[in-house]
C-alpha cells in the first residue's frame, strides 16, 4: 500500500517532469529546432496517459497521502481523458504563428493538465480547491496570451474576473461545509451533515450546495454561468480554446459527480427528504436552461469559435441531463457521462484542430468564409463532418452513442421529459451544424483553387480524433462503455 | 459461422463509399464505375437473398400454421422469429442489451431487393453528374448502406443507428446536387421533418425497453425463460433488451397493457406511447398532416436521391412504424390506427387533388407518392392480413413505379431543360422508351389489372371492407362503426383522381406537338438509361401477372403482426 502512494499519483509526478523538460527546452533550444518542444511535449503526454491504464487502481476506496487522493476507477479515467487531451492541444499549436514555439506555452498547457488530474482524484475540499485552481490560474494566462491581441487580453480579463469571483462564491460553500462538518475530506462530510441540526431547517445545507455548484457551473459553463464562454473562446489562441473546451470541461464534471455523489448521497436526508430530492431536480433544470440557451444563441453566430463556444455551451447541458439521472441503484447517469465526455474530448478536439489549420491558413474565423472548403482540402471537408455530426449526435459517430446513452439514463430514471427536451434540442443543434456542412460542401468561393496544406503533426491529429470519434460510435463503443460503468461504479464503494 | 450475406451488404456500400472518399477527385470515370459494381454487387447479394427467402416460403407456411395452431404462450413471437432468414447476431453493447442482430423476414425480403434495384438504377442515373463526383458517389453509397441497414435490422437501437445515418447523406445530396432554387431549404426541412419524428419514436422505444425489462423481471419471468429454452430468444440475452425480438415477446405477454401508467386511470404505455412511436415513423412515409417535406424534397433532390426517396425511403418509414409501432403495441395499435386511418384517407384523396393541380411535371409525381404511400398506412389500419398484405405489396410496388417516374422525369428534364407540363408535348417520338415506360408506371400507378399496383391496391380496398365489420371508433360516448366501408369508397375517389392526373400528363408531355426549335436536345436515351427503365418497369408487371412471385412472402412477414394483434 505504502508504494501504491507513490504509483497513484505517477501520471502527475511524470507531468511535472514535463513541465520542467518543457521549461529547459524553451531556454535551451535554438531557433531551428523549436518545433521539437511541441513534439515532445505531445510525445511525454501521450506515454504519461497509458500511465494509468498500465497502473490501474487496486482498491477503489483507499485514498492516498493523507486522504488528499482518492484513486479510482473514475480517476483512472478520466486521467487519461485530459492527459490525451492536453497531449492534443500541445501538438495543435505546433504549427501556429503566435504559439508554436514559445516553450511557455508548453509549460503552461502541462502545468493545467496536471491540475485537471488533479481534480480528477481530489478526495479533499483542499485538494479539490487547490487542483481547480491550478487549471485555472495557467488558463487565465493562456487566454491572453497574446498580448498584442486586444480581443485576447480582453478574454484573459474577464476569465479571470469571473474565473475569480466564482471561485470566491465556491470557497464560501465550501467553508459553510467545513464548518457544519468539522471535516475537509469528502468522503467523511456526508455522515456529519445528516446530523440532527438540519432535521428542522435544510436550508443552510442547501445555500451551501447551490453557491459550490457555481463553482462547478462556472468551469463546465452551465447556463447561467455561461458569458465568459463566448468571449474567451473567440479571444483566446484556438488551441488554448481546445483545451478549455475538453480538459478543464472534463475534469470538472469529474469533480462536480465526486463531489455530489460524495458529499450529498442519496442516503443522506435532509429534513425527512433524501438530499437527492432537491438536487437532481435542480440540475434537470439548469440542464434544460444550458442546453437551450447554449444551442438557440449558437443559431445567430457568425463566427466558427463563437458558435463552438455556444456549442459547448450546450453540450455542458446534455452532460448534466445524465447528472440529473445519477442514481443510487444503477450506474448508466454517472457511466453515460463518463462516456459521453471522453466522446466529446476527442470530437471537440478535432473540430478545434480543422478550425486551427483553416483559421491558419486564411485568416478568417468567419462562418462563411468555410465556403468551397471541400475543394480546397477534402480531408478537412470530410474531417470536419464527422466532427460536427458527433457534436449533432448523428451516427455513425460517437456523438450518437454518447447522447443515447445520456437518454437511456434520464428515461430509467423517470425523466423522460427531460430526455425529450434533450433530443429536441439536438435537433436546434443540428440546424446548425448542418448549416456549416453544407457550407463547407455546397457553397462556392472564390478561392476555390487555393489549396489548404496540411502539415505531417496536424494529420496525426486529424488522423487519431477522427479514428476515436469513429470507433467510439461503432466496434469501440462496449470497452469504453464497461469502463464507464465500473467508474461509475467506484464512486458507490 | 454462415455466410455472413446481409453484412456484405451493408459494409460492402459503406468500406467502398470510404475508398472513393480517398481517391483522386478527377478519376471520375473510375469512380462511377467503382459506384456501379458496388451497386451491382449488392443488387446480386439482395436478389440472392429474395431467393433463398422465396424457396423457403413453402416450409414457413407449414411451420406458421402449426405454430398458430398450437397457440401456445408466446406464438405469435415463435412465429415471427420462425420466419426470419440469414440471421446474424454479435453482441454490440450487451450490458444495455444492444446487439448487431439482422435479418430478413417475409416484408423486408422484398423491400431489399427493391433497394438494390433503385440502387443500381441511381448510380446509373448519375452518370452525367460532373460536380464533385467523389462526394456524391459516396454520400449516395453511404445512403443505400444506411437504408438497407433499416429493413433488416432486428435490434431497435441498430434501426434508429441506420435510420438516422441515412439522414446526413440524404441531406447533403439534396442540398449540394439538387434543383437550385429549392435544395437548401427543401432539404433542411426534409432533415427536421424526419428527425422530429424520429426522436420521439427514439424516446417511445427507450421506455418500451426499461418497461419490458421490468415486466421480464417479475410477472414475465417465467414467458421469459420457456422463450430462452425454446430458442426464440438466444441464451445470453438479459430482461433490458433493444432485441425487437424480445420486445415482440414482451408485448405479447401484455407488459404494454398495464393500467394506471403513470397513475392514470385505464391509461396503458401502449395507448399512451402508440401515436408517438407509429407517426414518428410515419411522417417519414409522409401521412398527413406530416407530409409536408416531401413533395419539395423529392422536387429539390438529383434525380437518382428522388428516386432513392420516394422509392424506399418512405417504405422505410412505413416499414419502421409497422415494426415499431403496430408489432410492438399492439393494443395501442387496435385503440388509435382506427382515427389515424382518417389521416390516411386524406392523404390518399388530398395528394391526387393536389397532384392533378400542379404544372410542374416533378411536383405531379411527388405528390402522388403522399397519395399512394396513405394507402399503405391505410392497409396497415385495416388491421386484417388482406388489408397488410396489399400495403406490403404496394411498397414493393409503388417503390419500383415511384422510382421509375422519377427515372422518367429526370430524363425528360435533361434534356429538355424545363419540368413545365403545358410547355412540354409529344416526347413520344423523340424518345419512345422513356414514353413506354412512364405509361407502365402510370398505368401501375392507376391500378390497372395486369400490372402490380392492382394486385396491391385491390387487397387494401378489400381489407377495408372486411375490416368494416369489425372496427368501431368510440368517441366520448359516441360510437362509429362501420366506416372503413366509406373510407374505402371515398379513398377510390383518389384512384379516380389518379387516373386523371396520370392520364392528363402522359397526354400533355409525350403526346401532341413536338417543339424542335424549342428541345433541340431532346433525342433518344443512351443504352444505360434502357437498363433502367427495364430494371424498374419489368418487376411492376412480373408482379402485375404473376403475384405469387411476391405475395406469399409477404403474407408469411405478415402472420405474425396479425397474430400478435389477435387474430
Amino acid at each position: 500500500m505504502d508504494n501504491f502512494q507513490y504509483i497513484a499519483v505517477l501520471p502527475e509526478i511524470g507531468l511535472t517532469i514535463m513541465a520542467m523538460v518543457a521549461l529547459f527546452m524553451d531556454v535551451y533550444l535554438p531557433n531551428g529546432q523549436r518545433r521539437s518542444i511541441a513534439i515532445v511535449s505531445f510525445i511525454g503526454l501521450m506515454i504519461l496517459s497509458i500511465v494509468p491504464l498500465i497502473f490501474p487502481p487496486i482498491d477503489s476506496s483507499a485514498t492516498y497521502w493523507g486522504g488528499m487522493i482518492r484513486y479510482d476507477v473514475l480517476a483512472q479515467m478520466f486521467k487519461v481523458m485530459v492527459i490525451m487531451a492536453g497531449a492534443i492541444s500541445c501538438l495543435l499549436a505546433i504549427d501556429t504563428k503566435s504559439l508554436g514555439e514559445r516553450g511557455e506555452y508548453y509549460l503552461i498547457v502541462i502545468v493545467a493538465t496536471l491540475g485537471a488530474t488533479l481534480v480528477a482524484s481530489a478526495a479533499d475540499m483542499i485538494m479539490l480547491f487547490v487542483a481547480l485552481e491550478t487549471i485555472s490560474i495557467p488558463l487565465y494566462i493562456l487566454a491572453a496570451f497574446r498580448r498584442d491581441d486586444q480581443r485576447s487580453s480582453e478574454s484573459g480579463m474577464k476569465y479571470f474576473f469571473f474565473g475569480s469571483f466564482s471561485s470566491a462564491v465556491m470557497m464560501y460553500g465550501l467553508s459553510f461545509i467545513y464548518g457544519f462538518s468539522n471535516e475537509t475530506n469528502l468522503y467523511a462530510i456526508a455522515q456529519w451533515l445528516g446530523a440532527e441540526a438540519f432535521s428542522t431547517n435544510p436550508v443552510p445545507v442547501l445555500a451551501a450546495m447551490v453557491m459550490v455548484f457555481v463553482g462547478f457551473g462556472f468551469k463546465v459553463s452551465a447556463v447561467p454561468f455561461h458569458f465568459w464562454t463566448p468571449d474567451v473562446y473567440e479571444g483566446a489562441p484556438t488551441p488554448v480554446t481546445a483545451f478549455v473546451s475538453v480538459a478543464s470541461k472534463a475534469a470538472s464534471f469529474a469533480i462536480l459527480v465526486r463531489f455530489f455523489l460524495a458529499v450529498f448521497p442519496e442516503s443522506l436526508m435532509i429534513g425527512g427528504i433524501s438530499i437527492q430530492a432537491y438536487w437532481a431536480p435542480m440540475m434537470a433544470i439548469l440542464a434544460t436552461l444550458t442546453m437551450t440557451v447554449g444551442n438557440v444563441l449558437a443559431l445567430w453566430q457568425s463566427n466558427i469559435k463563437r458558435m463552438l463556444a455556444y456549442s459547448s455551451v450546450a453540450q455542458a447541458g446534455y452532460v448534466l441531463i445524465g447528472i440529473a439521472a445519477i442514481q443510487s441503484q444503477t450506474e448508466l447517469g454517472v457511466a453515460s457521462v463518463a462516456f459521453y465526455l471522453f466522446m466529446y474530448t476527442f470530437t471537440n478536439l478535432l473540430s478545434f484542430a480543422v478550425v486551427i489549420l483553416f483559421s491558419e491558413a486564411t485568416g478568417s474565423e468567419s462562418i462563411k468564409d468555410f465556403a468551397g472548403l471541400s475543394r480546397r482540402s477534402p480531408a478537412l471537408a470530410i474531417t470536419m463532418t464527422i466532427a460536427f455530426l458527433s457534436l449533432a449526435g448523428l451516427p455513425p459517430t460517437a456523438g450518437f452513442i454518447g447522447k443515447f446513452f445520456l437518454f437511456n439514463a434520464a428515461v430509467e430514471a423517470g425523466l423522460t421529459w427531460l430526455a425529450v427536451v434533450g433530443v429536441l434540442n439536438s435537433l436546434v443543434a443540428l440546424y446548425y451544424y448542418l448549416v456549416v456542412i453544407k457550407i463547407i460542401y455546397v457553397d462556392r468561393s472564390d478561392d476555390a483553387d487555393k489549396p489548404i496544406a496540411v502539415s505531417n503533426p496536424y494529420r496525426w491529429v486529424l488522423a487519431i480524433t477522427t479514428f476515436a470519434v469513429i470507433a467510439l460510435g461503432t466496434f469501440a463503443v462496449n470497452p469504453i462503455f464497461n469502463w464507464a460503468r465500473e467508474s461509475a461504479r467506484s464512486l458507490f464503494v | 459461422m454462415t455466410f455472413p450475406l446481409l453484412s456484405l451488404i451493408i459494409f460492402i456500400p459503406i468500406v467502398v463509399a470510404i475508398i472513393i472518399l480517398f481517391m483522386d477527385g478527377k478519376d471520375k470515370q473510375i469512380i462511377r464505375v467503382m459506384s456501379l459494381i458496388t451497386a451491382f454487387t449488392v443488387l446480386i447479394l439482395s436478389f440472392a437473398a429474395y431467393v433463398g427467402y422465396y424457396n423457403e416460403v413453402n416450409n414457413l407456411e407449414s411451420d406458421l400454421t402449426a405454430l398458430e395452431e398450437a397457440a401456445e404462450p408466446g406464438y405469435a413471437t415463435a412465429m415471427f422469429k420462425r420466419q426470419l432468414a440469414l440471421e446474424e447476431h454479435v453482441e454490440w453493447i450487451p450490458n444495455l442489451g444492444i446487439s448487431y442482430h439482422l435479418a430478413v423476414d417475409g416484408l423486408s425480403a422484398p423491400m431489399v431487393l427493391l433497394t438494390g434495384m433503385v440502387a443500381v438504377t441511381g448510380v446509373l442515373i448519375s452518370w452525367r453528374i460532373q460536380d464533385q463526383v467523389r462526394e456524391f458517389m459516396s454520400f449516395f453509397l453511404m445512403l443505400v448502406a444506411g437504408v438497407y441497414g433499416v429493413f433488416i435490422s432486428l435490434d431497435s437501437f441498430l434501426l434508429f443507428f441506420f435510420y438516422e445515418l441515412a439522414l446526413f447523406p440524404m441531406y447533403i445530396l439534396i442540398a449540394g446536387w439538387g434543383w437550385i432554387e429549392l435544395r437548401q431549404y427543401a432539404a433542411m426541412k426534409l432533415t427536421l421533418y424526419i428527425l422530429i419524428g424520429s426522436v420521439f419514436s427514439l424516446i417511445g422505444t427507450i421506455a418500451m425497453v426499461f418497461v419490458a425489462g421490468s415486466f421480464f423481471n417479475g410477472a414475465g419471468a417465467d414467458l421469459f425463460a420457456q422463450a430462452i429454452a425454446g430458442g426464440v430468444l438466444p441464451a445470453s440475452t438479459t430482461p433490458y433488451s433493444f432485441d425487437i425480438v424480445q420486445l415482440m415477446l414482451a408485448a405479447e405477454g401484455g407488459a404494454f397493457d398495464v393500467v394506471n401508467y403513470l397513475g392514470i386511470e385505464s391509461l396503458t404505455f401502449a395507448k399512451l406511447w402508440f401515436p408517438f412511436v407509429f407517426i414518428g415513423f410515419a411522417v417519414l412515409a409522409g401521412v398527413f398532416p406530416f407530409h409536408n417535406w416531401s413533395p419539395d424534397g423529392h422536387v429539390a433532390a438529383p434525380t437518382a436521391v428522388s428516386m432513392i426517396h420516394a422509392g424506399v425511403l418512405m417504405k422505410l418509414g412505413a416499414f419502421a412504424a409497422l415494426r415499431m409501432g403496430v408489432q410492438l403495441l399492439p393494443e395501442g395499435a387496435q385503440v388509435h390506427l382506427p382515427w389515424i386511418v382518417f389521416l390516411t384517407l386524406i392523404n390518399v384523396v388530398l395528394g391526387a387533388f393536389i397532384a392533378f393541380r400542379q404544372r410542374d411535371f416533378k411536383y405531379v409525381i411527388g405528390f402522388s407518392s403522399v397519395s399512394h404511400m396513405g394507402l399503405v398506412s391505410m392497409g396497415w389500419a385495416t388491421m386484417n392480413i388482406t388489408g397488410m398484405a396489399g400495403a406490403g405489396l404496394q411498397m414493393f410496388s409503388h417503390g419500383a413505379m415511384t422510382a421509375l417516374f422519377f427515372g422518367c422525369v429526370g430524363m425528360v428534364y435533361d434534356r429538355a431543360h424545363t419540368r413545365d407540363i403545358p410547355s412540354l408535348g409529344g416526347f413520344v417520338k423523340k424518345m419512345p422508351w422513356v414514353a413506354l415506360a412512364f405509361v407502365v408506371g402510370g398505368l401501375t400507378s392507376m391500378g390497372m389489372p395486369g400490372f402490380s399496383g392492382f394486385i396491391a391496391e385491390f387487397p387494401i380496398f378489400v381489407g377495408l371492407f372486411r375490416a368494416s365489420e369489425e372496427i368501431s371508433l368510440t368517441i366520448g360516448g359516441f360510437t362509429l362503426s362501420n366506416y372503413y366501408a366509406v373510407i374505402a369508397l371515398l379513398s377510390a375517389l383518389g384512384i379516380i383522381i389518379t387516373a386523371a392526373y396520370v392520364l392528363r400528363v402522359t397526354h400533355q408531355v409525350f403526346f401532341g406537338e413536338f417543339n424542335a426549335e424549342l428541345y433541340p436536345e431532346v433525342g433518344n436515351i443512351a443504352w444505360s438509361d434502357r437498363i433502367i427503365l427495364l430494371l424498374l418497369a419489368v418487376p411492376l408487371m412480373v408482379i402485375g401477372l404473376y403475384p405469387n412471385v411476391m405475395a406469399p412472402m409477404i403474407e408469411i412477414g405478415l402472420r405474425p403482426v396479425i397474430a400478435i394483434l389477435g387474430g
